[in-house]
C-alpha cells in the first residue's frame, strides 16, 4: 500500500493530509514536489492537498493543474491509482480535466471557514464505504472558491451516475445542487471542498473524516 | 507584436465580484448602473510571426477556463 501527497508552492494542507494517509496506511506517504515529471510506478493512492497553490494566480488551481507532476497524476489515475483532491486539490482536479465542472468564487463573496453539515450521497464508492447512505456528517471547510459549477447536462449526468459523493446539508457557498464532492466516471478520483483530514483524531473535536481514509485504504488493501 | 486577451465569465455564471463592485458604485451614489461583470485583461508580448492558432491554443489551454469563461483576442500592431 503506497501513497503520495503532491506538494505545490503554496500548498498548506499537505502535511495534514500526510498524517491522515500515514494513520490509515501505517506508512509515511512520499511527498512529491510539483516539478517532478514522474511518480513512483506502484502508487495506490495520491493526495492533492488544500492550500493556495501558486497564490491562486489566474484561477484557483489553474497553474498547479499545468505543472509537470499533474501529467503524471493523470497517467496514474488512468492506470487505476486512487486520487483524492481536497479543497485546492479539488480545484486542481477540475482545472486539469480529471473531474468535470469548475469551482467559482463563493456566491456570498465571503471566505467560508467553519464546520459544515454534509450528507453522504453515495456510500458505495471506494472513498465513502465506511459511511451509510444518507448519513449526516460534519467536516470543516475553509475556502473562497468552492462554488461548484457545471452545465445542467453535466449535473444531471453526475446525479444519474451516482457521482455526487457528498452534498452540503446547508447553504455554504452557492454550489450547484449543493454539491460538495464528486467522483470521476471510473470512481477512482474524488474531489471535495470539505477537509476530512482535519477531523481524524478525537483531539480535533470529531473523527468523522477518519472513516474516509480507513475505508479507502481497507478497500485498496483488499484489491491488492 | 502584442496581443490582448479579454477573459470574461460566460452569461449564466454568477459573478460575486461584479456584484460587489456594483454595490460599491451604488454606495458612492452612482445611480443607473444596471449590472456589473468583472473580467481579466492579459497582455502578451509575442515574437513576430506567432500564429493565431498558437495564441488561440494559449487561451484554451491556460488563459481561460472554457467551462466558465469566454475569451476574445485583440492583436495590437
Amino acid at each position: 500500500m503506497k501513497s503520495a501527497v503532491i506538494v505545490f508552492p503554496g500548498s498548506n494542507c499537505d502535511r495534514d493530509l500526510a498524517v491522515a494517509f500515514e494513520a490509515a496506511t501505517g506508512a509515511k506517504p512520499a511527498m512529491i514536489w510539483h516539478r517532478e515529471t514522474e511518480l513512483p510506478g506502484d502508487l495506490d493512492l495520491i493526495g492533492v492537498p488544500g492550500g493556495f497553490s501558486y497564490g491562486d494566480y489566474l484561477r484557483s488551481g489553474a497553474m498547479a493543474a499545468r505543472s509537470p507532476v499533474m501529467q503524471a497524476v493523470a497517467k496514474a489515475a488512468e492506470r487505476g491509482a486512487y486520487v483524492l483532491g481536497i479543497c485546492n486539490g479539488f480545484q486542481v482536479l477540475t482545472e486539469s480535466g480529471l473531474l468535470p465542472g469548475a469551482l467559482l468564487r463563493n456566491a456570498g463573496g465571503h471566505f467560508v471557514c467553519r464546520d459544515v453539515a454534509l450528507t453522504v450521497e453515495n456510500a458505495q464508492s471506494a472513498f465513502t464505504s465506511r459511511y451509510g447512505a444518507g448519513e449526516a456528517i460534519s467536516f470543516p471547510v475553509a475556502h473562497h472558491d468552492g462554488n461548484y459549477f457545471a452545465d445542467a447536462q453535466t449535473l444531471d449526468r453526475l446525479e444519474g451516475e451516482g457521482r455526487v459523493a457528498l452534498r452540503y446539508a446547508e447553504s455554504v457557498n452557492g454550489s450547484a445542487r449543493n454539491i460538495a464532492g464528486i467522483l470521476n466516471e471510473a470512481g477512482n478520483v474524488l474531489g471535495m471542498m470539505p477537509h476530512p483530514e482535519r477531523v481524524i483524531e478525537a483531539a480535533h473535536g470529531s473523527t468523522d473524516g477518519r472513516r474516509l481514509f480507513d475505508g479507502l485504504v481497507e478497500g485498496l488493501m483488499a484489491r491488492a | 507584436m502584442k496581443a490582448r486577451i479579454f477573459v470574461t465569465l460566460k452569461g449564466g455564471v454568477l459573478d460575486p465580484q461584479g456584484k460587489a463592485i456594483h454595490h460599491a458604485l451604488e454606495g458612492l451614489g452612482f445611480g443607473g448602473v444596471n449590472d456589473v461583470r468583472a473580467g481579466k485583461l492579459i497582455e502578451l508580448e509575442l515574437a513576430e510571426g506567432t500564429s493565431d492558432e498558437d495564441i488561440d491554443a494559449m487561451c484554451r489551454k491556460l488563459l481561460a477556463n472554457t467551462v466558465i469563461e469566454n475569451y476574445r483576442i485583440e492583436k495590437v500592431a
